[in-house]
């Protein structure tokens, strides 16, 4: 018998907490796609964050280590410069991001710290039950934001490929969506670029994956991926905006 | 080795590249600032690494991924810094690992001052940052024990896979003393199979503090609580002196038992009974034998640079049988010997109640 689909090596057997119609476990499987098609799982170590992914160290069947809130960045450089033969990542949402753990990210970026960074922006706190995240958007209804989110009592929502793009220190930067196939497959060949750029030791690559949270944006699954499409896409534009082996003509 | 004349600072950063140090990651604040700067020279030159981190906080947690990562590192700060550690410090407890962290403890509280002060004391033994969990605290009393317990720190914290902190204070991290450091010392080699290295040949190694299964949780709290017993029934040092027939036994840590020691020989030449206790290991606190020592008609004077923090562990060991003064300074005044010296002719003389 041909096998046609399988779970990936660098993916355990253990059932995921994520609501029925989360993309969380499409981007998994895409991380984990990643690491087994470079043959990088037993020099892998992970790094957990805080939300709706802190039980990431579960679902990886990699060495893993779960950082406190925004702290990822950090515990990442903490082990990639003491194994720097080791390919390190972190799996990060919005509010850990580009909130509580602005610094960390900032940081580890300007100093082109040789990790990847998996950044799930589904623009709302999910796990604490849906606050208004740093990325929601104008508009946008949560529990803390109940009559939408405006700029004159909460500002605008933050570009975190467009403000990282301003250091010199990033190798890669890319936002991809996860709203259909084609899309699932360009996010796909982005994260298993920003983890051949540190095997080329060309420093610090970050994927921003768009992402739902149709629980908390109350509504289908379907409809979720249709509003992402239709809100988040032209709002937080897609593409790589750096690509250090670009300018090489790689 | 001959003797080399080193600031306190500057002879724990030797004593922890000597025990085999991987990476140090600090922020700048003082007075510990020459623990940084000495890294920075020499330990990328001897096979470890050196990061100034974007904050205290950002510190302590690459002090997390890289203890989690299975080599020897640590970090330094004063206490306002401290203080930004202690969330990556309950972390560090709760995920069970090795790293030394020092306190070149400075007065407060908030931005305080940069003199030497005793303050952080309930801070650094009690815990600091939320949840059930202990430090090893460890209290260099000069320049040769900054380094020596630094030494000490590295191994007790992979014996027991527990985060230790160097208590120093202003005095000690700046002044200088003849320190001298063994020859060809070999960096004890722990096998940490537990560590994050990558899953070659095994399953996956996983470093985390979470468990929201409430029965495992205390399970794992049942585990971390045995570990602490055992830490206080092995760990426990301390020095006394004079302890036999005194009237008078002042403990004190520190820059504060260096002053107790002045003022019980001073104490001693006026023929007064005068002992000296002196806690090197703050927690575990050597609660047993202060409670051997206490007597009815003997008393104990707490010599402290705070408020009086340690007093209520002296007055928890003794447990009512003797009383227990306070002879302290604060805003980063040093208590001098002669204060010190009144305060105990005052408690002889019974006129303090």
């Amino acid at each position: 018998m041909k096998t046609v689909f399988q779970k990936p090596e660098a993916m355990t057997d253990v059932p995921m907490h994520y609501c029925p119609g989360c993309t969380h476990g499409i981007i998994h499987r895409l991380v984990a796609e990643a690491i087994d098609s470079l043959g990088i799982r037993e020099q892998t170590i992970g790094v957990a964050s805080v939300g709706c992914s802190v039980f990431a160290y579960d679902y990886f069947n990699c060495d893993m280590q779960q950082a406190a809130h925004g702290r990822a960045p950090a515990v990442a450089t903490g082990i990639k410069r003491v194994r720097p033969e080791a390919m390190v990542f972190t799996y990060q949402g919005d509010g850990d991001l580009a909130s509580i753990g602005m610094a960390e990210i900032v940081h580890a970026a300007a100093r082109g710290e040789n990790i990847t960074v998996v950044f799930v922006n589904n623009a709302i706190y999910g796990m604490t039950s849906g606050q208004m995240a740093p990325t929601s958007l104008l508009g946008q209804k949560t529990a803390t934001s109940p009559r939408g989110r405006t700029v004159e009592e909460m500002g605008y929502p933050i570009k975190m490929c467009e403000l990282l793009a301003t250091l010199d220190g990033p190798a890669y930067l890319s936002r991809v969506s996860t709203h259909d196939s084609r899309h699932v497959l360009q996010a796909g060949k982005a994260i298993k670029k920003a983890f051949e750029m540190q095997q080329q030791k060309k420093g610090f690559a970050m994927v921003e994956v768009l992402s739902t949270c149709s629980v908390n944006w109350g509504m289908t699954p379907a409809n979720a991926l249709k509003w992402m499409a239709e809100n988040m896409v032209p709002y937080y534009p897609l593409g790589v905006y750096r690509d250090v082996t670009a300018k090489e003509g790689n | 080795m001959a003797k080399t004349l080193m600031k306190g600072n500057e002879a724990l950063s030797e004593a922890a590249i000597r025990a085999g140090l991987k990476a140090f990651y600090g922020y700048p604040i003082t007075p510990q600032n020459e623990v940084p700067a000495y890294m920075a020279e020499h330990l990328p030159l001897r096979g470890g690494v050196y990061l100034q981190a974007e904050s205290e906080v950002s510190a302590i947690n690459m002090v997390y991924g890289a203890a989690g990562a299975g080599v020897r590192v640590m970090t330094s700060s004063s206490s306002p810094g401290i203080s930004l550690k202690q969330e990556g410090i309950s972390y560090i407890a709760a995920a069970q690992l090795p790293c030394v962290i020092v306190n070149v403890v400075r007065n407060g509280p908030g931005l305080g001052g940069i003199q030497p002060a005793q303050g952080d004391y309930f801070q650094a033994v009690k815990g600091g940052g939320h949840g059930d969990y202990h430090m090893i605290v460890l209290a260099p009393g000069n320049v040769q024990e900054m380094a020596d317990l630094t030494t000490l720190g590295f191994d007790l914290a992979d014996k027991w896979r527990n985060p230790v902190m160097i208590l120093g204070d202003g005095i000690l991290g700046q002044m200088m003393e003849p320190v001298e450091f063994a020859e060809n010392q070999e960096p004890v080699n722990v096998e940490k199979p537990w560590a994050t290295t990558g899953a070659v040949d095994r399953e996956p190694n996983i470093v985390n503090s979470l468990d929201i299964i409430p029965e495992k949780a205390e399970k794992n709290m049942q585990a971390l609580l045995a570990k602490y017993e055992k830490i206080k029934e092995e760990e426990v040092r301390w020095q006394e002196d004079g302890t036999e027939d005194a009237d008078v036994i002042l403990v004190g840590y520190g820059t504060s038992a260096r002053v107790a020691r002045s003022a019980m020989e001073l104490a001693r030449k006026e023929g007064l009974k005068v002992g000296l206790f002196r806690p090197i290991t703050l927690w575990p606190f050597p609660e047993q034998r202060l409670r051997e020592l206490a007597k009815p008609g003997r008393k104990f004077l707490a010599v402290e640079m705070s408020a009086g923090q340690m007093i209520e562990d002296v007055r928890l060991a003794v447990n009512g049988v003797s009383p227990v003064y306070l002879s302290n300074r604060l805003g980063g005044m040093v208590p001098t010997p002669e204060d010190v010296l009144t305060k105990t002719r005052d408690i002889v003389q019974g006129r303090v109640n």
